[in-house]
């Protein structure tokens, strides 16, 4: 009999501890539902890797957006939110993304330059000797004041070389030059040891002295003229003269 | 205003060392005795020597001859300039003279030139006429102070009636004031600026008056043209000039207007410099690797090298006053900066610190170099270089150009008082001068691009 009882006293307690605070909660009027969050806006990038190739060559178009529902790329039409794809222009092309989402809209391009074939692998019928060698054999470049070759300028020493091996009757002259500060004597003197540097880089590899003439121009004979970092640049150099 | 003038000094050989040790103090005042070089150069009174007040009406027509006022404006100006720019005199300004001017000693009252305004202590004066095709001036030198013996110097000059006939008498008589006032060292109103100009579409070399008048084309070589370097007696110009064979120095006669022969040596040749007695020249030259410093005969005999540096060295220039060392600029330690050697290739010392240091021109008395210099390089640095004064015993130095621009190769009259120099201030290549304190700065040059400037040695 006890046991009942406090079995259904425990009961009517919890009852009434339900009711109680279903009483509490009713008491209070619920909260309006909060309104929707609004939409995020969308984003883009697109991205072409190489971004120059030659005529024939392709490139990987990669692209990736958020918060889109319609994604469409210039040239090309609708496209998932997120992807890669070959292309193979035949022309220089901006590749143009615009995302569209219930947030707004994104948009975003990337530029691909198409070159014409290299030379070497392609000359046409009419291509001569200098201009092969225009083509191939890239010009060296300094730091200011330097007459030492740039370690990242050896990739070009090499690939001159290799051109200049595969011609061995073609002779040339390395120029010596220098940008628009300071003196015009030291500059001349400057150019004379940049020109004999480049020459001493070709001849250690086994390229034949006398194939080679240098000359300093000093500041004399500028690429360019602004007074800019940039322009300075493009100055401080060895270049190369096919010689006729 | 109570103005107390020294008794002019009695011209002897007194008087001259008194004044070339009055020049030492005035620029050995520039270098503080405290190891820090001045920045700046103090002027005007401070420096210890006074310049006489001297006064200069213009010359009055002699007779009423129609020629006369051409030429009378040609000589009044060119003697005008000639003392202003002379550094030893301080011109008393027209604006204070009497309407009435002398022409001559009678007319001369000197009651009204030694007081104010004009307050003059020497006064110039005199009288040019033409006469049956003849230019004749006469001109006098008046202390007028000393009114019982007033008379310093009374010269008569006859030439042609021509203007460039009476410019060349107003240098003359300009030149004896000069002398006579300037303590026994000689004017340089008859010397000429050696210069590279590319006025006539490509880079050849020029002579000029000391003031930039008769500028005239001396090579026709046609390609690129530099460094010119005239000889002590006058005779020749070496210059250094891209033939086919490469960069030259080539040999060009004043006396024949041509070309004379030397030798060609190989490599690349660069910046000739005489010897104070001629008979040598040094010069940079690539023909044994990379560019160093050679001398050899004026013939080009004796071609050898006096030093041996790893950089290219370049721009040698020698000892004027003694012809037994040479200043030169070296890349040795990467920035190139200006070193001395002997002439025999020893005793090679370092004189600049710092930046980046060139075109060496040692002064007439041996004492000084100045030099163009960047004093503080960094990476991306725009290059404004400036003109220094340094002492050449203790390597202190003074800023003379302060203005911006490129200032770059200095070279020293033969008085030791002016340098003249290139500079782009006006926004493009031009040669200007200046007394050695950094004062009287004035344009020489206005066509084309003018660079490169070489004062004759005398």
């Amino acid at each position: 009999m006890k046991h009942q009882t406090w079995k259904a006293l425990a009961t009517v307690i919890a009852l009434a501890g339900i009711l109680m605070l279903g009483a509490c909660h009713k008491k209070a009027a619920p909260p309006p539902p909060p309104p929707p969050p609004p939409s995020a806006a969308p984003t883009a990038s697109i991205s072409v890797s190489p971004d120059t190739i030659a005529q024939g060559q392709s490139a990987t178009l990669t692209w990736q957006t958020s918060n889109a529902t319609d994604v469409s790329i210039d040239g090309i039409g609708a496209v998932q939110p997120s992807g890669t794809q070959q292309v193979t222009p035949t022309d220089s092309i901006t590749y143009h993304l615009v995302a569209k989402g219930s947030g707004g809209n994104q948009e975003a391009s990337t530029r691909l330059t198409v070159t014409p074939p290299p030379g070497a692998e392609a000359a046409p019928p009419s291509s001569t000797e200098e201009d092969l060698f225009g083509h191939n054999v890239k010009d060296v470049y300094f730091d200011y004041d330097r007459y030492d070759i740039r370690s990242d300028q050896q990739a070009s020493i090499q690939a001159d070389m290799l051109f200049l091996n595969q011609h061995p009757n073609i002779n040339f002259t390395v120029e010596g030059h220098c940008d628009s500060r300071g003196s015009t004597e030291y500059n001349l003197a400057l150019g004379d040891q940049r020109a004999s540097a480049v020459k001493s880089a070709l001849t250690t590899a086994g390229i034949n002295p006398n194939r080679i003439k240098t000359i300093s121009y000093g500041k004399e004979k500028p690429f360019c003229l602004e007074e800019s970092e940039g322009c300075w640049r493009q100055n401080r150099r060895g270049h190369f003269v096919y010689q006729k | 205003m109570n103005d107390t003038h020294r008794p002019v000094p009695h011209f002897t050989i007194g008087a001259r060392l008194l004044s070339a040790l009055s020049l030492l103090i005035l620029l050995g005042s520039l270098f503080p005795s405290t190891s820090f070089a001045q920045d700046w150069v103090r002027t005007g009174s401070g420096l210890g020597v006074e310049k006489v007040h001297l006064a200069v009406p213009d010359f009055k027509p002699s007779n009423s001859d129609p020629q006369n006022d051409a030429l009378l404006k040609a000589f009044n100006d060119t003697l005008w300039n000639d003392l202003d720019n002379s550094g030893v005199v301080e011109l008393v300004s027209k604006s204070f003279y009497p309407l009435q001017a002398p022409g001559q000693p009678p007319e001369v009252t000197f009651g009204v030139w030694n007081s104010p305004p004009p307050n003059a202590a020497m006064l110039a004066f005199g009288n040019l006429g033409v006469a049956a095709g003849k230019l004749t001036v006469q001109g006098w030198l008046y202390d007028v102070k000393n009114t019982a013996s007033p008379e310093v110097l009374g010269k008569q000059y006859t030439d042609v009636a021509t203007s460039d006939a009476a410019r060349l008498i107003a240098h003359k008589f300009a030149d004896e004031i000069i002398f006579r006032l300037g303590g026994g060292i000689p004017g340089i109103t008859e010397s000429k600026i050696y210069f590279v100009s590319d006025r006539s579409g490509n880079k050849e070399i020029w002579v000029m008056d000391y003031d930039g008048s008769n500028q005239r084309q001396l090579t026709h070589q046609g390609s690129v043209s530099l460094s010119p370097r005239v000889s002590p007696d006058g005779s020749r110009l070496a210059f250094s000039s891209l033939t086919k064979a490469g960069w030259d120095i080539l040999m060009f006669s004043l006396d024949l207007n041509r070309l004379v022969s030397f030798p060609r040596f190989g490599g690349t040749n660069l910046s000739p410099a005489w010897s104070p007695d001629g008979a040598r020249l040094a010069l940079s030259s690539s023909r044994g690797g990379n560019s160093q410093i050679y001398l050899c005969d004026v013939s080009g005999a004796n071609l050898h090298r006096i030093t041996s540096n790893k950089g290219p060295d370049v721009g040698p220039v020698w000892n004027r006053k003694t012809g037994a060392q040479i200043a030169f600029v070296s890349g040795d330690t990467g920035l190139p900066q200006v070193y001395t050697i002997e002439a025999d290739g020893t005793n090679q010392q370092r004189m600049t610190d710092q930046g980046y240091a060139v075109s060496p021109s040692w002064s007439p008395n041996g004492q000084f170099l100045t030099l163009a210099w960047i004093r503080k390089y960094g990476p991306g640095e725009p290059g404004s270089s400036d003109i220094y004064l340094m002492d050449i015993a203790s390597k202190q130095w003074v800023q003379l150009t302060h203005d911006g621009g490129r200032n770059d190769y200095p070279s020293w009259a033969p008085d030791g008082r002016h340098i003249v120099f290139q500079s782009s201030r006006s926004g493009k290549e031009e040669i200007w001068m200046m007394l050695a304190d950094g004062t009287k700065l004035h344009q020489l040059t206005f066509t084309g691009r003018n660079t490169q400037p070489n004062w004759s040695w005398k």
